[in-house]
C-alpha cells in the first residue's frame, strides 16, 4: 500500500490513492474543514455519499467541492473554507 | 358588506386587507395555502422600470408607493423589502437608443431614472462590455411568500377570516341572478354580497365555475437560483432587451435575463417565458440559454453553481393587461387576476382598486388610478386567443 | 476534430436503446442483462467507480487493500462489473463513471437525460444524454432525524460510516456508536469492529418484538435469518453491547464529538426522563432508514405512492414500467427493500425490454425471479413496518436545535412558523428558509415535514417527494459553455 501526499491549509496529508478527500483528511484526525456563512461553526463530513454538501472544501483555488467525491491527487491545494467560500 | 376572496396569494391577500380596512367583513379562501400558487414561484419584483407608458406603468407607480407604506406599517423585514433600485443595461451601441427613449417617456409620466455611462460604477462585476445603462431607484423587491403572509396576517387582525385547504366548486346564485356566495368541493355554503376572483393562473377556472369566465392563460417561466454568495450584485440588473420581451405577445420561447442578489445570498436569474399551457416539464434550453445571458452580463457567474430551477405559471390576459373590476355578466362578482409577472408589484393597488369597486367608492380617489383599462368588459368583447 | 470529439458526436446524433441512472445492484443488473441481450447502454453514475452505496468500491487503480471484506456477494458484483467492462470494451455500453445527472426530458423520441462531468474540480462540463428508454435506479441516502449537537463534526450518517470503510478504508473514529433504527445499524457496526474500531453501542430505537407479527414474511426468507445471526454472533464476537428501544437524543463537543447522550424510548418513541447516560465517543453513525433519490422520477411527472416507511416511491408494473411511457424505475427508488431486490427489479427492467423490442427471443423464465422479488418486497414490507420513525422524536429537540444544517435555521424558528399555520413542509420551507440551501432539503425535509405536520408520515400520506428540476449542482459556466443547438 503506497501513500502520497496533498496539501492541506500547509501542512501535507497522507492518503492513499483512491481515497477521496474527504477520506484521507478524516484518515488524518482530521473531522472538520469548513465554517459555516452564518455562524461559523465547525462542518466536515457528515453523509459521505454527495448527498449533503456538509463537506464543502476548496480544492485547487475552486470553492464548494464535496470533499466525499473529490479523490485525493499528489500535489492538489485543499483549504479550508469559511462562509460561502467566495471572496468579495 | 361580506365579501369572499378567492385566493390568497399576494393579490388576495391585498384585496383582503383593503376590502377589511373599507369596513367589509371578509373571508380568504385558498385551495393551497397563502402563497403557494404563483406567489411562491417569482423573485418579488416591484418593477417601474420594465413598463412603457400606460395603464399597467400607472398602476405600478401608485402599487409602489403603497408597497412604501406597508414596508412602514408592517416592518420592511417582514416583507423583506428593499428598495435596491434597478439598472437597465444596454449590451450594444443598438440597444442605447431606444433605451434612452424608453427612459425619456417614462420620466414624463413620473418614473424617476437617470443615464448611467459606466454602469459598471454601478455594478462592479458587471461585464465591462456594456454599452451604458439607466438607473431605476424605485424598483424594489420583496420575499413575495413573506410579503403575502405579512400582509394576510395583518389583515386576519383586522377581523378577516381566513380558510385554508379550502377550494371553490361552484357559485351561490340567487334567484335574481345576483351572486350569493360559493359552494366549496365539499359542499359547505360560505354566503356573501361580493366574491372576488384573485385566483391568479387559476382565475380562468375560478371565474367559470362562478359563472363568469375571463380569458386568463398561463406562461410558464423558469428562475435560476444559485449557491449562496457574498454580496455581489448590489441592485436588479437586466439587459434592454427584457422591455421588449415582456411586451411581446408572439409564440414560443423568450429569456432576457434577470439577474439580482437576495437576503438568503442566493443570486437569481429570471425570467423565461413560454407559452406551453400547463406543461410542467423542465427545458433544460431554457435554463442553458438563460445561464448564458446571466454570464454574459456577469462573467463571474460562470464559476458560481447552479443549485434550482423553480418554475411557475403567470396569468396573462390576452391584452398583456389585469383584470380588475365587477363581471358586467353576474352581480356580485369581481375580478383581480391576470397580472402576469408583475403581480407582486401591482398587488397593493390592486387591492385598492378592488375596495373601491366594492364600496363604491371613487377609485380614482382610493388607489389614485383610472379603473377603466382594467375593467372585465375590454375582454369580453374580443376573441379569446387559444394556448 | 479528435478521436473523442468524433465518438462524442455520433453519441450526440444516436439515441442508445437504454439509459441508466445510477450504478448500483439494480442499475448494474439492468445495464449487463440489456447489454448482454444486444441493447445499447449509457450507464451513468455519479461514483468513481461501479458498485453505488452497497457495493460501494475505490475506484479502477486505487491502492487500498482490504476493503473487500467489508462486502457481501462479491461474486455478483464482479461478474456484473466484468459483464458490463467487456461491453464497454466492444461500445455497447457507453459507461459515464463521475457523471452527475442533474436534469432529465422527455419527448417523442424519448429520452434527454442532462449529466454533468464532475471528475475534476473547477471543470466541470455538462454533456447531453439521448437513450429511448430511461431506468431511474439512482438508489437512497440515509435519513436523518435531528437531534442537539448532530451538526458537531464527528456525528455522521450511518452509511458514510460505511462509505469511508468500504470507499476509502477509512474508520472515521476509534469508540464509535451506532443507532438509528433498521437492520442497516448491524453491517455497520460489525464492519467497523472488523477494522479494528471500538463499537460503544448499537442503539435500535425499535423494539425487534415489532418483527413476530411478520413471522411469515422472515420465514419466507430463510437467508435473512441466516444473515440476521450471523451478526448477532458477530456483535458478540466483538462484545457489541445491542440496546434497543434507546437512541442517540444529544451529541457533545466543542470543536468535533466527544460525547454523546442515549437514552430510553417509551412505546411512542418519547425518551423516558432519567434514563439518559452520556458515553464518551469520537464518532457516532445515527440512520433512521433511507429516503429514495425521486429527482428524475418526479421531473419527469412519474406517479408516486406512499411507502410504509413514510416514503412516497416511484409506483411501477409488473416490468418495473412507470407511468410515464419510456421511464422505468428499480431498486430504492420503487421503495426500500435492499441490494437483493434491487438487483432483482433491475433485471426484471431488462428483461421487460428485450422483450418489448423483440431482442432475441429471450427464452429465460421468469417465474423464478418473481417469486423471488415476491418474497423480498413481503420481507421489505415488513421491514419497513418493524422499523418506524418514532412518533415521539421531536420531543429530543431543544429550542436552538439545528434543523436545516445548511442555512442554519433552528428548531425556534421552525415551530414558530409552524405555530402562526404554516402545516406542511414546503409552507415552512417559504417561511424559514429550511431546504433552501446546498443541499436543497434532502437531508432536513423529511423531519421538518414531520414538525410540519405535527406527526410522522406514513403510507396514506407520505412525505411529499420534493421537486428538485435541479437534480445536481453545476456551474452556471458549464451551462452556458453547452452548445443550444446540443439541447435543441
Amino acid at each position: 500500500m503506497s501513500t502520497s501526499t496533498f496539501r492541506f491549509d500547509g501542512t501535507d496529508i497522507a492518503f492513499v490513492p483512491g481515497q477521496s478527500v474527504g477520506a484521507a483528511l478524516v484518515a488524518a484526525g482530521r473531522p472538520s474543514w469548513r465554517t459555516t456563512r452564518h455562524e461559523g461553526s465547525p462542518r466536515g463530513l457528515f453523509c459521505g455519499i454527495g448527498v449533503c454538501f456538509d463537506c464543502l472544501v476548496t480544492v485547487d483555488g475552486f470553492p464548494n467541492e464535496r470533499a466525499c467525491l473529490v479523490l485525493a491527487e499528489a500535489g492538489q491545494q485543499v483549504s479550508t473554507q469559511e462562509g460561502s467560500g467566495h471572496d468579495r | 358588506m361580506r365579501v369572499v376572496v378567492v385566493g390568497a396569494g399576494i393579490i388576495g391577500a391585498c384585496v383582503a386587507r383593503a376590502a377589511v380596512v373599507a369596513g367589509c367583513e371578509v373571508v380568504v379562501l385558498d385551495r393551497d395555502q397563502v402563497g403557494s400558487g404563483t406567489t411562491s414561484r417569482g423573485e418579488g419584483n416591484v418593477l417601474v422600470s420594465d413598463k412603457p407608458p400606460g395603464p399597467e406603468l400607472d398602476l405600478a407607480l401608485a402599487s409602489r408607493r403603497r408597497w412604501q407604506d406597508l414596508g412602514d406599517e408592517l416592518g420592511r423585514d417582514a416583507l423583506e423589502l428593499e428598495s435596491k433600485g434597478g439598472l437597465v443595461v444596454a449590451t450594444s451601441q443598438a440597444a442605447l437608443e431606444p433605451l434612452s427613449r424608453l427612459a425619456a417617456a417614462q420620466r414624463e409620466v413620473g418614473v424617476e431614472v437617470e443615464a448611467v455611462t459606466d454602469p459598471t460604477h454601478v455594478e462592479p462585476f458587471l461585464t465591462p462590455e456594456a454599452a451604458g445603462a439607466q438607473w431605476y431607484p424605485q424598483d424594489a423587491q420583496v420575499q413575495p411568500v413573506l410579503a403575502a403572509a405579512a400582509v394576510l396576517a395583518d389583515a386576519r387582525r383586522r377581523g378577516v377570516q381566513y380558510r385554508p385547504g379550502t377550494e371553490v366548486a361552484a357559485a351561490r346564485t340567487g334567484q335574481d341572478g345576483r351572486l350569493r356566495g360559493v359552494v366549496t368541493t365539499s359542499g359547505e355554503v360560505i354566503a356573501a354580497d361580493a366574491v372576488v376572483n384573485c385566483a391568479g393562473t387559476w382565475g380562468g377556472v375560478v371565474g367559470r365555475r362562478l359563472g363568469g369566465e375571463v380569458p386568463v392563460l398561463p406562461r410558464k417561466g423558469f428562475v435560476l437560483v444559485t449557491e449562496p454568495l457574498p454580496p455581489s450584485v448590489r441592485h436588479k440588473v437586466y439587459s434592454a432587451d427584457y422591455v421588449a420581451n415582456v411586451a411581446a405577445s408572439t409564440e414560443g420561447l423568450e429569456t432576457s435575463c434577470v439577474v439580482e442578489g437576495t437576503r438568503g445570498g442566493t443570486i437569481l436569474i429570471g425570467a423565461s417565458r413560454e407559452r406551453v399551457g400547463f406543461d410542467r416539464s423542465m427545458s433544460p434550453l431554457t435554463v442553458q440559454r438563460l445561464a448564458a445571458q446571466a454570464v454574459a452580463l456577469f462573467p463571474f457567474l460562470a464559476g458560481v453553481q447552479l443549485l434550482r430551477v423553480y418554475r411557475g405559471f403567470r396569468p396573462y390576459c390576452p391584452d398583456h393587461l389585469p383584470v380588475i373590476g365587477p363581471d358586467p355578466r353576474v352581480a356580485g362578482l369581481f375580478h383581480a387576476c391576470g397580472h402576469e409577472g408583475a403581480g407582486i408589484g401591482l398587488a397593493p393597488a390592486t387591492g385598492d382598486l378592488v375596495a373601491a369597486h366594492l364600496t363604491g367608492l371613487d377609485p380614482m380617489l382610493v388607489a389614485g388610478v383610472d379603473p377603466a383599462p382594467f375593467l372585465p368588459e375590454r375582454l369580453l368583447r374580443i376573441p379569446e386567443e387559444t394556448s | 476534430m479528435t478521436a473523442e470529439d468524433r465518438r462524442a458526436h455520433t453519441r450526440a446524433h444516436t439515441r442508445a436503446d437504454l439509459l441508466v441512472a445510477g450504478g448500483g445492484p439494480a442499475g448494474l443488473t439492468a445495464a449487463a442483462t440489456a447489454a448482454s441481450g444486444g441493447l445499447s447502454v449509457v450507464l451513468v453514475d455519479s461514483g468513481h467507480a461501479l458498485g453505488g452505496q452497497y457495493w460501494r468500491h475505490p475506484p479502477a487503480g486505487a491502492q487500498m487493500s482490504g476493503t473487500d471484506g467489508f462486502h457481501h456477494d462479491l461474486t455478483a458484483y464482479r461478474s456484473l462489473v466484468d459483464t458490463i467492462s467487456g461491453h464497454a470494451e466492444t461500445g455497447l455500453v457507453d459507461l459515464r463513471l463521475g457523471h452527475h445527472a442533474w436534469t432529465v426530458r422527455r419527448d417523442e423520441d424519448g429520452i434527454e437525460l442532462h449529466v454533468v462531468d464532475r471528475r475534476r474540480p473547477g471543470a466541470d462540463r455538462a454533456v447531453v444524454l439521448r437513450g429511448r428508454r430511461l431506468l431511474v435506479a439512482s438508489g437512497a441516502y440515509d435519513r436523518q432525524l435531528p437531534f442537539p449537537g448532530w451538526d458537531l463534526p464527528g456525528v455522521y450518517t450511518a452509511g458514510a460510516l460505511q462509505a469511508l470503510l468500504k470507499g476509502g478504508g477509512v474508520a472515521a473514529g476509534r469508540r464509535v456508536l451506532v443507532a438509528g433504527t433498521g437492520p442497516f445499524l448491524l453491517p455497520v457496526a460489525v464492519g467497523l469492529a472488523d477494522a479494528g474500531v471500538r463499537v460503544v453501542g448499537v442503539h435500535e430505537a425499535n423494539d425487534p418484538r415489532r418483527w413476530l407479527r411478520h413471522a411469515r414474511a422472515v420465514a419466507a426468507l430463510p437467508g435473512k435469518a441466516v444473515e440476521g445471526v450471523e451478526y448477532a454472533a458477530a456483535l458478540l464476537r466483538h462484545r457489541i453491547p445491542v440496546r434497543v428501544r434507546s437512541t442517540v437524543v444529544a451529541a457533545h463537543g466543542r470543536e468535533r464529538v466527544e460525547a454523546v447522550t442515549v437514552a430510553r424510548l417509551d412505546r411512542d418513541g418519547r425518551l423516558i426522563e432519567g434514563t439518559q447516560q452520556r458515553i464518551a465517543v469520537d464518532a457516532v453513525g445515527v440512520g433512521w432508514g433511507f429516503t429514495p433519490q425521486l429527482e428524475l422520477a418526479v421531473s419527469l411527472g412519474c406517479e408516486l405512492i406512499g411507502s410504509e416507511d413514510g416514503n412516497a416511491v416511484v409506483d411501477v408494473d409488473a416490468w418495473q414500467r412507470t407511468s410515464v411511457p419510456g421511464v422505468l424505475a428499480a431498486g430504492e427508488t420503487t421503495g426500500i427493500g435492499g441490494a437483493l431486490l434491487a438487483g432483482l427489479e433491475g433485471r426484471l427492467a431488462a428483461e421487460g425490454l428485450l422483450r418489448e423490442v423483440g431482442c432475441g427471443a429471450p427464452s429465460v423464465r421468469l417465474r423464478p425471479v418473481r417469486r423471488a422479488v415476491a418474497r423480498q418486497r413481503a420481507f421489505s414490507r415488513a421491514m419497513r413496518e418493524a422499523h418506524p420513525v418514532p412518533a415521539g422524536w421531536p420531543a429530543w429537540l431543544d429550542d436552538e436545535t439545528t434543523i436545516c444544517r445548511c442555512e442554519e435555521v433552528r428548531h425556534r424558528v421552525v415551530r414558530e412558523a409552524v405555530a402562526s399555520g404554516a402545516s406542511d413542509g414546503r409552507q415552512v420551507k417559504q417561511l424559514t428558509r429550511t431546504g433552501m440551501g446546498w443541499c436543497q432539503g434532502r437531508i432536513c425535509g423529511f423531519a421538518v415535514e414531520c414538525l410540519a405536520r405535527g406527526e410522522v408520515p406514513g403510507v396514506a400520506a407520505p412525505a411529499p417527494a420534493s421537486e428538485r428540476l435541479v437534480a445536481a449542482p453545476l456551474t452556471l459556466g458549464a451551462l452556458a459553455r453547452l452548445p443550444s443547438h446540443e439541447v435543441e
